[in-house]
């Protein structure tokens, strides 16, 4: 992390400029303190309710707590041991194969969409509006318009049978066919922000790159191998994290349109159940906290492979 | 037609492909909701047309049987001191972080920064038993201040533009006699407008749309937000698509709305807020 706090040049403007040589005393005191006043409740509620959970989290995880009761005792790495023995609750990670593999689908497509729309197309911001607004619809809504779509006799059957595909079978009633109908449910609603996070990012490319590159001969598969891909890289490798850790942490989708039935259970809507159904809050914190180191994990090997990534935060 | 023809028509096809994919789930939901439970009854396909185009019976029972209004004020209240809270505290963050050099700066913006790498999903098994403690569960303040704690992205967008204001904005203010506060409320405050209005709306949509939340920290049922309300429908409404199909067009309206009058900031704000 180091690299992402340090100060990176700041070519507009100075660091914030030097003060007033010696101030009295009591001023310089209060100086001091300013910052602090600002940062108080930032910091305050940063704490609360993040880094206190978190560290909460690790202690329940060590313990049998039930979350209610005053009494809990210590039992090691019990939790951890259940939770990668007990198949049926490590099972819930092959769940998130599919939607791993889904935002694959969803990348490309992303890309695709967003090379095509960033050249002249006629109807564009038509298209850019409607590959983008899935995005901003309320997943509550979403799950219901697709158990409508996959309902026997919903709007995917009846779409099949108009090209005289009759299928008698229940989308979301066999694990492997529920998983697969959840997932593309899933390139439905987040494509669209993979697209425009691509889309500003080849915009912000000058144009005179792909003139000159016309120049050279270059064609529509060169420019994109050699401009577009190399230029919007820090936001692809952005995509590919969001897009691993929202995988294993999917919750939306399949707990409002399954509630996790038919092997529908995802990592999320099981630890949700342990701790508010089952009451075993010690159980569901290491299962969280796998969870979280997965998803660090993931994103400490993605800064070693991509280091150039531009942070320019402070 | 000649190769690049082809690839024209192609390009073309693609589009229109996509944009049926996007838009046929909708629309069929859209149509659903215009027919009567009779017309649902004879089952008569998803695509068919609503023999009354103008039917809007359904509207009316999920709005009212749905509580509906009660959503909708339970969401606006949310929203209104979530964001409010989240511009005012983001930008004062960023202003501290930005225009002063102080001990712990560093462990300041590192600890920001590595919290927006824990994802909320993960911590809400303890976050739970912290909100609870403050007896804050199934009130409308749970979901408002873990809305307003857990928002690092605002401060980002926060910093990028409080950089950009020159810090002679502020100097010569100082000169002048105006504490940090001032400077702050008069200065930076309103020059931050853009930024203001990124995250009004990128937070807006958020909060609007979130269900994981409220669904965990408030479970009564008159305390609904429009996710969980719409949530509900699932019980009583079981086999009545047509009225569960008009509810969750009554909730993707308002977005629909705000999208098409807004749409440059939304993809700006979305640009930002993801990248930052």
């Amino acid at each position: 992390m180091t690299d992402t706090t340090e100060k990176a040049a700041r070519p507009k403007e100075a660091a914030p400029a030097a003060r007033p040589a010696r101030a009295p005393r009591r001023l310089r005191l209060r100086r001091g303190l300013t910052p602090w006043l600002f940062l108080a409740a930032p910091l305050v509620l940063l704490i609360t309710f993040t880094y206190a959970p978190v560290a909460n989290m690790v202690a329940y995880s060590f313990t049998d707590w039930d979350g209610v009761s005053p009494e809990l005792s210590y039992t090691g790495a019990e939790n951890y041991v259940e939770l990668f023995t007990r198949p049926e609750l490590f099972e819930v990670f092959f769940v998130s194969g599919y939607y791993l593999a889904a935002s694959v689908i969803q990348i490309v497509a992303a890309l695709y969409f967003a090379t095509v729309l960033s050249f002249n197309v006629r109807f564009r911001n038509f298209f850019k509006g409607i590959l983008f607004f899935p995005y901003l619809i309320n997943g509550v809504a979403i799950g219901f318009v697709f158990l409508y779509f996959f309902q026997d006799g919903g709007t995917l059957d009846s779409v099949l049978s108009l090209f005289g595909v009759h299928s008698d079978r229940a989308w979301l009633g066999t694990p492997v066919s529920a998983n697969v109908s959840l997932a593309g449910v899933s390139v439905w609603r987040y494509m669209g922000l993979n697209f425009v996070l691509f889309l500003g990012a080849i915009q912000s490319i000058p144009g005179e790159l792909y003139e000159a590159a016309e120049l050279d001969g270059a064609n529509r598969w060169h420019q994109f191998r050699y401009i577009i891909a190399p230029g919007i890289r820090p936001v692809l490798s952005l995509t590919v994290i969001l897009s691993i850790s929202g995988s294993l942490s999917a919750f939306e989708v399949p707990f409002i349109m399954t509630g996790g039935a038919t092997g529908t259970e995802t990592f999320v809507i099981q630890t949700v159940k342990l701790a508010f159904q089952f009451n075993k809050t010690g159980l569901a914190s290491a299962a969280a906290v796998v969870l979280l180191l997965i998803i660090l994990a993931v994103t400490w090997v993605q800064r070693r492979l991509v280091p150039d990534d531009k942070v320019d935060l402070v | 037609m000649s190769r690049s023809g082809i690839a024209r028509t192609l390009t073309y096809l693609s589009l229109v492909v996509a944009s049926v994919v996007v838009l046929l789930p909708l629309l069929v939901v859209q149509l659903t909701s215009l027919k009567s439970e009779k017309e649902m009854a004879n089952d008569s396909g998803a695509l068919q047309l609503p023999d009354d185009l103008l039917n809007f019976d359904n509207y009316v029972t999920a709005f009212q049987d749905g509580r509906m209004l009660s959503a909708f004020g339970n969401t606006a209240f949310i929203l209104l001191f979530s964001v409010t809270a989240t511009v005012i505290i983001g930008s004062m963050a960023a202003y501290a972080i930005d225009r002063y050099t102080f001990r712990f700066r560093k462990l300041v913006v590192a600890l920001f920064l590595v919290a927006t790498l824990v994802p909320g999903v993960t911590t809400q098994v303890a976050t739970f038993q912290i909100v609870d403690s403050f007896g804050m569960f199934d009130s409308r303040w749970a979901p408002i201040v873990l809305y307003m704690g857990t928002d690092i992205v605002s401060i980002y967008i926060f910093l990028q533009f409080v950089r950009s204001i020159p810090v002679s904005l502020d100097e010569s203010a100082r000169l002048d006699g105006a504490s940090a506060f001032t400077i702050y409320r008069k200065i930076i405050l309103p020059l931050l407008k853009p930024a203001i209005a990124t995250v009004v709306i990128v937070k807006g949509i958020t909060v609007y749309n979130d269900f994981y939340i409220p669904f965990l920290y408030m479970p009564s049922e008159d305390l609904g937000v429009i996710s969980t309300s719409l949530f509900r429908f699932k019980g009583p409404f079981g086999a009545h698509w047509e009225t569960i199909a008009a509810g969750a067009i009554l909730v993707i309206l308002p977005t629909l709305l705000v999208f098409l009058f807004l749409q440059r900031y939304i993809y700006n704000g979305f640009t930002r807020g993801a990248t930052k």
